[in-house]
């Protein structure tokens, strides 16, 4: 799709954007600036300790944030919330297609799933897949891939419920007229259904990136070299905890912030292509 | 009989304990032009979903072009792909452009390659008389461009009866006429028509053959212009009179 530069001009649209007026365009830029301010302050602190404090600072952030190619640390953590994230995309698309459809078997096993994950905590979850499924199973499981099947069971559930609600905020005429055309219900749902439900929960799933980015600290329980576990590492040998644990939070709140504008700016593309 | 593109034989349909359609027997010959009238919650709309299968029959049968609708083994989306269907409020692909409203379908269900579908979508828009607005979203247009971009997506698959639920009635007065005259052209190709429509003068113009409907069931069926001059039965001479009060 293209966008056209008139409506970029004016990106109004359904509650998405704000009206084209002057004074509320330019509070909407200043309220950007913020966020962005922020995420350059924080970046700043950082590079303020690093290079300033060097003896302090520059150890603890070297050893936190770990290295590319032993891909822990920072680089743990975010290969783990990707790789999780694609897998609960993957389930909470074909759960959340579940729960709409009128197969009653379908829509109980999405339910079903549901509720059952939710009502026991992410933890809880982790523990027993991660060390239960290999003994259950009779074989080793990496502890990466038991993370991720940890993690998408548990997440699954709560984008199951956003891909739901999604779904069912497309009006109806929408289904009735794509099958009208005599398109099968799949297509419909490939074609007219998700592309607009996904502008819908773009919030919501974003949101759920941001808390998975932060929950995959749990693993550092789990003795996955993630950013937490590498900052209790790091405790563990120097016991400068306020630094360290500092450093850590920090770091984690420079990927949020991050992941936060760039859905932000993914919204608003959207919100200008739909037109 | 084979001259009966749509056959519809002692047809019930429920909704919980409302009864929607009560026996309804109707035949429409190919190439004929229906208007149906009624009351609110009469069962014309119902009538209308039964015949595409949005709503399934309790009882009865629909037979489209031969094929019974109810038969297990019917394959409801071929069926359906011969059947243009128009709604009330337009159901447009707001995510999609015109073009690509009136492409897809082409595309997915009926295979086309892409250079027949925009070859096909840009004769359906300028016979519609919009050809200007194929790049527009459907956010963009007003009530009656939108209603003709969904008249031109349902023709563009070829289809041999087209469905028309009240499709002017969401629209402003001006609108209207825009719509009813790609309507009216549409009925002079020969087109078999069904239309649930309160526009009296597209009746008299392009019907031959007008239904009202009350209750859910076929009260008359007749010509327009003998449904003005004597309707026969009392219920149809006090719907009339107030429609045609206006
Ligand atoms: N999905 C549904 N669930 C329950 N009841 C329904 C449903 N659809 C229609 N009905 C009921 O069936 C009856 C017939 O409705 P229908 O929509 O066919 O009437 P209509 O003649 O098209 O009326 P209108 O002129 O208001 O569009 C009404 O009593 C209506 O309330
Ligand atoms: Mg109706």
């Amino acid at each position: 799709m293209t966008v056209r530069p008139d409506s970029a001009r004016s990106p109004s649209f359904s509650g998405m954007g704000v009206g084209g007026f002057q004074p509320k365009a330019l509070s909407r830029w200043r309220r950007l600036d913020h966020m962005w301010l922020l995420l350059i302050g924080a970046i700043a602190l950082v590079a303020l300790l690093y290079f300033g404090l060097p003896q302090r600072f520059g150890p603890i952030f070297r050893f936190i944030w770990g290295t590319f190619t032993e891909g822990d640390g920072v680089f743990m953590t975010l290969k783990l919330t990707v790789i999780s994230f694609i897998f609960i995309l993957l389930v909470g698309m074909v759960m959340g297609v579940f729960r709409v459809t009128s197969n009653p078997v379908l829509q109980w096993i999405s339910s079903l799933y549901v509720e059952i994950v939710r009502g026991v905590p992410v933890l809880v979850w982790l523990l027993w897949i991660y060390f239960g499924l290999p003994g259950l199973l009779q074989l080793k499981i990496p502890d990466f891939t038991a993370a991720v099947i940890a993690f998408t069971f548990a997440y699954g559930a709560y984008m199951t419920e956003i891909f739901r609600a999604g779904i069912q905020s497309i009006a109806k005429g929408q289904m009735e007229a794509a099958r009208s055309l005599g398109m099968s219900y799949i297509q419909a749902m490939r074609y007219i259904i998700l592309p607009q439900a996904v502008r819908v929960i773009l919030p919501p799933v974003s949101n759920e990136f941001v808390t998975l980015l932060k929950d995959s600290s749990l693993v550092s329980i789990l003795g996955l070299a993630d950013l937490t576990r590498r900052g209790r590492e790091w405790v563990g040998r120097t016991f400068t905890s306020f630094d360290t644990y500092a450093a850590v939070a920090i770091t984690y709140l420079i990927l949020t912030l991050f992941f936060t504008r760039l859905s932000t700016a993914v919204e608003r593309r959207l919100a200008v292509e739909k037109r | 009989m084979a001259d009966n593109i749509i056959e519809i034989k002692n047809v019930h349909k429920w909704f919980g304990r409302i009864h929607a359609l009560n026996d309804v027997n109707l035949n429409v010959r190919r190439g004929e032009v229906v208007v149906i009238i009624g009351p609110s919650g009469s069962g014309k709309s119902t009538l209308l979903r039964c015949i595409n299968h949005l709503e399934t029959v309790n009882s009865g049968h629909i037979l489209v072009d031969g094929v019974d609708l109810t038969a297990k083994t019917t394959d409801i989306n071929a069926v359906r792909a011969e059947i243009g269907m128009v709604f009330q409020q337009f159901n447009l692909f707001p995510h999609l452009s015109v073009l690509e409203n009136i492409c897809l379908a082409q595309r997915v269900v009926r295979k086309r390659d892409q250079a027949a579908a925009e070859k096909k979508a840009y004769e359906l828009l300028e016979r519609v008389g919009i050809p200007e607005k194929a790049h527009a979203f459907p956010g963009q247009l007003s009530g009656g461009q939108q209603q003709r971009v969904a008249i031109a997506r349902a023709l563009a698959m070829d289809p041999k009866i087209m469905l028309f639920d009240e499709p002017t009635s969401a629209l402003d007065p001006e609108m209207i006429k825009e719509v009813l005259d790609v309507m009216l052209d549409l009925a002079q190709t020969g087109m078999t028509m069904a239309c649930v429509t309160h526009e009296m003068g597209f009746a008299r113009a392009a019907a031959r053959r007008i239904i009202f409907m009350d209750a859910g069931q076929v009260i008359e069926d007749t010509t327009p212009h003998d449904l003005f001059a004597s309707p026969k039965n009392e219920r149809t001479r006090q719907f009339l009179s107030k429609i045609l009060a206006h």
